[in-house]
């Protein structure tokens, strides 16, 4: 790609185009900064700045409630996650590789919940568990709580893994399974043994979109938890309705850092991962 | 007698409303290096994806020696393919690449590392049996492509345009590489192609196809010297194609009428096409003397093109243009743009085809 | 590929007539779909129990009636949830978040294209900086980053202390429409960014050079080659952006009033504070069909400028 052509270099369009990129990267990068630098207000009004302090942190830690909704956060994001991955891989295999009966109803299935604002996803798991303990949760002592936020999670996710994967399986030459069979595999040793490894990185990075959307969850979870099974992302929303408080700093910094963090560490593993046949 | 290493007999195959091969017949016999040539989109590729199980024909039947295996999937023949994408897996090493049909014919370990390793060396690339294919030029993924098949010791090879991806330089070498390796492991090749000097150069026999038929088959120089279509005239190498109409088994008439000397069994009245190769003409001055027996005619040159080896001279004559080579040497003489010349041929170095 | 799989006894040693071929045709076909609807079977079963019911149920109870205790009475079906669609209040509040999604994507899509061009003009080493810088930001927990401006908004917050500071009165946008929009664009800025840079780095800036190798203008070829081209990751963006923005509930809940309520609000509020499970049902119901309809337009116009 010629940049050439595109601007020419130090004109007064490409100075405009820099300051305009350098407001945007400023305009997504302050509020988070400033959220984590106001984490160590030692001040409990969060606005006005009075000094350095660690405090809130060890509030956090000690905090039960606080403790409680981040076990169950990391529960429920490990379980949805490795639950969806694998059918939503599945899924993409079966799209993608295989022509069936009822293929075309389960493509519509693996759209529709991409689409829909998590409002509606909400509405329809709360009726559902709703209608579904009426008819049989008596008999079995079931109840909202860490399952039914699972199950909610994982039917969004499967969808989001699915997407993915297919997206790198279908970039997959073909002729590489041709080849697997020319040279006497059968197509199950076939995908062990070329389809699977390649497509590992659409598999992983599916499997980072739904522990992403998992953590983030707040309104789909809301409606699904019952006492005692709340989330941190929940909580957080519910304590932050009340009002602003440094305690709410610092947990939410921790969410940041930690999904940051998560994030910096994919990006640079899929990096060392890439064969160099896919750079410029 | 040599055995038929491939038969093929009345193979087509229909994509829905599309026929890409339409009935072949065809014998490719054991130990020989056979190309299908053809322009893009005539059905050798299809046809050789039919061989190797990729695609099963709409009709006819496949045998490999002898055995039926037109239904057979790719994974129970006893061919191997090359691909024109060289299709290397990319997470493995070349090592695991060229052992990997041998892995998954259960072959034991001990003697994969070594069959592997007399491959490599076979292809010059034994010292890089560690590398990633994406770590190799295209010279060597594509001999990779070819150790990958060949350790298996297949019945027959597939390859499927292999040199495509290549630079001119590396190509010419690679065709010489590959003919020479046939030779010494005697498998029979099947080799595809749509360049017609690569077919020339390495085939014991070629089989030009076009839109899904087989036209022609036999081996370089007959193909070359004796066309039996219009389309492979045309195809192979450089040709005059002159109309023409029958007059009597032994005479045709070109264009404005000019008759010239000609074989054919054709019925008098019927179109047919003359076809010479340009190095087959001789330019005369009008006064020269002109062997008896030739055909001639005469024109005017309208254009002369220098290559340093070679003058191109490009002649008006009733019967149309005709494009004539003569060697650039000392003793052959050079004619000039305006020049009114003889062009002067054999009956024998010339073809009638009808279509 | 229309190899069989592991099918077939030995090979035959006659030509196989039709019928045989029909027939392993019919019975390899008959395998694949065997073979595929097991390895989709989890998946599907898992949505057919966990998507299409619980969507079917509420379908099902957008037709049920209300009790005056707020409970749900699965009987005398009738049409009354939607008929209050037509309320006036349902108009106010639809218009509301329609023009806030539409803004929402506007400012999105202004701000972002010069912003993904940027990126798609860079160095391939600078231009993967970058992309990362992004994607950190779009990566990061959608909560804590809408959070961040109910801090900075705050009437003595630090943006109030800075316009404050410089002589100005208190910024005093929190829980308005301006403060939901603010957070709208922010959390949904990557969103439209990263199908932006997309379209703009595949395609063949050649053509740009030829269109100046035509005379034309840095500004005319932009418009006329660079833009057209640019746009299926125009129209990608931006319903990667309206769609959340219309439905959406927790940035509203945090940055905006009491008094403007939004889609996303109204429906929750059905639920938990109103109680009126059929008629929040008949608004999911609805909000799901409209935007089922704009993303099939969507791919339709997609696939069109592909």
């Amino acid at each position: 790609m010629t940049v050439s052509a595109a601007i020419r270099p130090k004109s007064p369009i490409e100075r405009l185009l820099a300051s305009n990129s350098w407001l945007v990267f400023a305009f997504l990068y302050l509020p988070i900064l400033l959220l984590i630098g106001f984490s160590f207000n030692e001040n409990r009004n969060v606005g006005i700045w009075t000094g350095f302090s660690t405090r809130w942190y060890g509030e956090m830690f000690q905090n039960t409630e606080v403790m409680r909704a981040l076990r169950n956060t990391l529960i429920v994001a490990v379980v949805s996650t490795v639950v969806s991955t694998i059918l939503g891989t599945m899924a993409a295999i079966a799209m993608e590789r295989f022509r069936f009966r009822g293929r075309g109803t389960l493509d519509g299935l693996l759209y529709l919940p991409i689409i829909i604002p998590d409002v509606t996803m909400a509405v329809m798991m709360l009726l559902f568990f709703a209608q579904a303990f009426d008819l049989i949760g008596g008999f079995f002592r079931l109840n909202f709580g860490l399952g039914t936020i699972a199950l909610s999670h994982i039917a969004f996710n499967i969808s989001f893994v699915a997407v993915v994967v297919r997206a790198r399986l279908s970039r997959l030459d073909g002729a590489l399974e041709e080849a697997a069979a020319d040279l006497y595999a059968d197509r199950w040793q076939a995908f062990r043994r070329v389809t699977l490894p390649l497509i590992m990185p659409g598999v992983a990075g599916g499997a980072l979109l739904a522990l992403t959307l998992s953590l983030d969850d707040v309104v789909v979870t809301s409606f699904v938890s019952g006492p005692g099974s709340t989330t941190l992302p929940v909580y957080v929303f519910g304590l932050v309705r009340r009002g602003v408080t440094p305690l709410i700093n610092a947990v939410s910094t921790v969410m940041l850092v930690a999904s940051m963090l998560l994030v910096g560490v994919s990006l640079l593993f899929q990096r060392g991962n890439r064969p160099p046949d896919q750079e410029e | 007698m040599t055995d038929t290493a491939v038969s093929l007999q009345g193979v087509s195959k229909r994509f829905g409303e599309v026929v890409a091969v339409a009935g072949i017949d065809l014998d490719v016999a054991d130990g020989e290096f056979f190309s299908l040539l053809g322009p893009s989109g005539c059905g050798k590729t299809t046809t050789l994806r039919m061989i190797a199980g990729f695609e099963f024909p709409t009709a006819g039947s496949i045998r490999i020696h002898g055995a039926e295996v037109g239904l057979e999937p790719p994974n129970r023949r006893p061919v191997n393919t090359v691909f024109q994408s060289y299709a290397l897996f990319p997470h493995m090493t070349v090592a695991e690449n060229v052992g990997f049909g041998l892995q998954m014919k259960r072959v034991a370990s001990n003697d994969i590392g070594d069959r592997v390793t007399r491959a490599l060396d076979m292809v010059q690339l034994g010292h890089r049996s560690e590398a990633k294919p994406s770590q190799l030029s295209g010279g060597q993924q594509q001999r990779v492509a070819l150790a990958r098949a060949l350790v298996n010791e297949p019945e027959v090879l597939l390859l499927d345009e292999p040199l495509g991806a290549l630079d001119l330089k590396l190509r010419q070498a690679m065709q010489v590489e590959l003919k020479e390796l046939q030779e010494r492991v005697g498998i029979t090749f099947i080799y595809v192609t749509h360049d017609q000097e690569e077919a020339l150069t390495m085939s014991d026999r070629i089989g030009v196809m076009s839109a899904g038929k087989l036209l022609q088959v036999g081996e370089p120089e007959n193909i070359y010297e004796h066309p039996t279509s219009r389309f492979v005239a045309d195809f192979i190498g450089e040709i005059n194609l002159l109309p023409a109409t029958v007059i009597d088994s032994g005479t045709v008439a070109l264009l404005g009428g000019h008759q010239v000397g000609a074989s054919t069994g054709a019925e008098p009245g019927t179109e047919v096409t003359v076809a010479i190769r340009p190095e087959r003409f001789e330019l005369y001055d009008l006064d020269e003397a002109i062997p008896d027996g030739s055909n001639r005619i005469e024109g005017t040159v309208a254009r002369r093109t220098y290559y340093g080896d070679v003058f191109y001279y490009d002649v008006d004559t009733p019967a149309g243009r005709i494009e004539a080579k003569e060697e650039n040497r000392p003793g052959v003489e050079h004619y000039e743009h305006g020049e009114r010349v003889i062009v002067v041929w054999h009956q024998s170095a010339m073809a009638v085809v009808k279509d | 590929m229309a190899s069989v799989g592991d099918g077939g006894g030995e090979g035959l040693s006659e030509a196989p007539t039709q019928r045989d071929r029909d027939a392993l045709e019919r019975s390899a076909e008959r395998a694949d779909s065997k073979r595929g609807l097991l390895v989709a079977l989890p998946a599907y079963a898992y949505l057919a129990l966990f998507f299409a019911i619980p969507f079917a149920i509420v379908f099902v109870y957008s037709f049920a009636t209300r009790s005056r205790t707020g409970r749900t009475v699965l009987e005398d079906w009738n049409f009354d949830s939607y008929a209050r669609l037509g309320d006036p209040i349902v108009r106010e509040i639809a218009l509301r978040s329609l023009t806030l999604a539409v803004i929402t994507t506007v400012i999105c899509l202004l701000a972002s294209y010069p912003f993904a061009y940027y990126i798609a003009t860079r160095r391939p080493a600078i231009r993967n900086l970058l992309l990362v810088l992004v994607m950190i930001p779009f990566w990061s927990n959608f909560l804590v980053r809408t959070y961040a401006w109910r801090v900075l908004l705050g009437n003595s917050g630090p943006i109030s202390q800075i316009s404050q500071f410089f002589g100005g009165e208190e910024v005093r946008v929190l829980f308005t429409n301006t403060a939901v929009l603010i957070g709208l664009v922010y959390g949904y800025l990557p969103f439209m960014v990263l199908p932006l840079y997309a379209a703009l780095e595949r395609m063949d800036w050649n053509l740009v050079e030829a269109a100046r190798d035509l005379y034309a203008s840095g500004w005319t070829a932009f418009r006329r080659i660079t833009l057209p081209l640019s746009m299926p990751g125009v129209v990608a963006g931006s319903i990667l952006v309206f769609i959340p923005s219309l439905g959406a509930y927790v940035t509203p809940a945090l940055l905006g009033g009491a008094r403007t309520t939004l889609l996303g609000d109204y429906i929750v509020g059905q639920f938990l504070s109103a109680r009126n499970w059929p008629y929040g049902s008949a608004l999911s119901v609805t909000v799901m069909v409209v935007m089922l309809i704009a993303a099939i337009a969507y791919f339709r116009a997609g696939a069109k400028t592909a």
